[in-house]
């Protein structure tokens, strides 16, 4: 594998990642449980289609058929996307919401930091734009996290049950296999091995102050890497590739 | 041939579709002009990745520089370095407050976890006690804000660094 190669799917996963959790939270456009978290999480769906947009637009670049971030969006099939399976899980109740996003948000934001300190500018310079937005994310997400699990008994047991749910889904932020190797090598990405030692801290101190546990139950479930999805995501993707398969190479 | 001061006066023209009484140089989101082989260059900023204005401003643009008989320009986006809310300028942060939108403060509010919420003056009545009811408002630079005071809601423009 090229470096080209090991970059073209790094991006790749970056972006679905995003992509694929902005789809979920723009669900909640005109559902969201109170007004001001309709707004909020919409608010961090653009934000992460934005994030998105350019991390899908410098793979493009890099294919070796050049690519439109909306060729990458909205025509792949379901194999080829390459975000984790936690950011694919439904909605649920507003707990397993913000947990979802907690889980991520606490990987996204040292990943980000890291990045700044990327040999490939462009990617540096996504980083830099992005990290400011995913510091509020983070604050949000983790606000709510505590507010609920240091709640009333019936939030307390519901974003417990929703950490329960989830939790065997992050492990999988952590993948590395030979793409990572290629890049680390440049100085491109850091590994995930020192990313994880700052989301097991936030993780830990939230988890804390919000009283709920981590499961004891230590499955792990993994595959959205490497293509292998949940059942979900097949409706995400009918759902968001809709107009586009329907009307094919239609623009706003 | 086509100065670029006379681009920038233009531009002083073209107005923040979500807060109308700022222009995009107020903003600060106009990040350089430059006339080469009498082309006027262009490069503008969004303030967050997502910001669903950005087309609309470069239309904006385009329309406002041919009113003015300037054919020969290009407009083009630029995310590095980032935008922060030092670029807005001390007399855009005096409109927006007129406006009644709290502008920016000199701290970001940036720390993660639980610090102490940011003392935002109410635009309306200067109280010191107003309240955070979200970070996230009406559109991704702002959050929104209620005075204890006068009881006004309003939106706070974030302060992004």
């Amino acid at each position: 594998m090229t470096k080209q190669e090991a970059l073209y799917q790094y991006l790749l996963r970056m972006g679905d990642d995003s992509l694929i959790l902005g789809q979920r939270l723009s669900e909640l456009c005109g559902h969201g449980p109170i007004l001001e978290e309709d707004i909020a999480t919409t608010n961090i769906s653009l934000d992460l289609i934005g994030q998105a947009t350019l991390l899908l637009e410098y793979a493009g670049s890099l294919a070796e058929e050049p690519k439109s971030n909306d060729e990458l969006a909205f025509l792949r099939i379901e194999k080829e996307y390459t975000n984790t399976l936690l950011v694919e899980q439904p909605n649920g109740n507003f707990g397993d919401t913000m947990m979802r996003q907690f889980l991520f948000d606490a990987y996204r934001k040292p990943l980000l930091e890291h990045l700044l300190e990327s040999t490939d500018n462009r990617l540096s310079g996504i980083a830099e734009k992005a990290l400011k937005e995913t510091k509020y994310h983070l604050r949000h997400s983790s606000e709510w996290v505590i507010r609920l699990g240091d709640g009333t008994e019936e939030s307390h047991a519901k974003i417990q049950a929703a950490l329960d749910a989830l939790f065997r889904y992050a492990d999988e932020l952590f993948f590395e296999n030979e793409v990572d190797a290629i890049l680390l090598k440049e100085g491109i990405i850091p590994s995930a091995k020192v990313i994880f030692p700052f989301w097991k801290k936030t993780v830990t101190e939230v988890l804390e102050m919000a009283t709920i546990d981590l499961p004891k139950n230590n499955w792990k479930f993994k595959g959205g890497r490497e293509g292998r999805h949940s059942e979900h995501m097949g409706f995400l993707l009918a759902e968001m590739q809709y107009m586009q398969r329907t009307y094919p190479n239609m623009e706003w | 041939m086509v100065s670029e001061k006379e681009i920038y006066a233009l531009l002083e023209g073209v107005f923040d579709p979500e807060v109308p009484v700022l222009s995009i140089i107020d903003l600060g989101i106009v990040r350089s002009v430059r006339v080469e082989n009498e082309t006027a260059l262009i490069v503008i900023t969004p303030t967050y990745i997502g910001c669903p204005a950005m087309q609309t401003i470069e239309k904006d643009i385009t329309i406002q520089l041919e009113a003015n008989g300037i054919q020969d320009f290009e407009v083009s986006t630029s995310i590095a370095p980032a935008w922060t809310t030092d670029w807005m300028s001390e007399k855009g942060k005096k409109k927006l407050k007129a406006y009644g939108i709290a502008p920016p403060q000199d701290e970001a509010d940036k720390s993660v976890l639980f610090a102490d919420p940011l003392v935002v003056p109410c635009p309306k009545c200067d109280a010191q006690e107003t309240k955070m009811i979200s970070q996230f408002g009406s559109t991704a630079c702002k959050a929104h804000y209620q005075c204890k005071k006068c009881q006004e809601p309003f939106d706070y423009f974030k302060c992004l660094r």
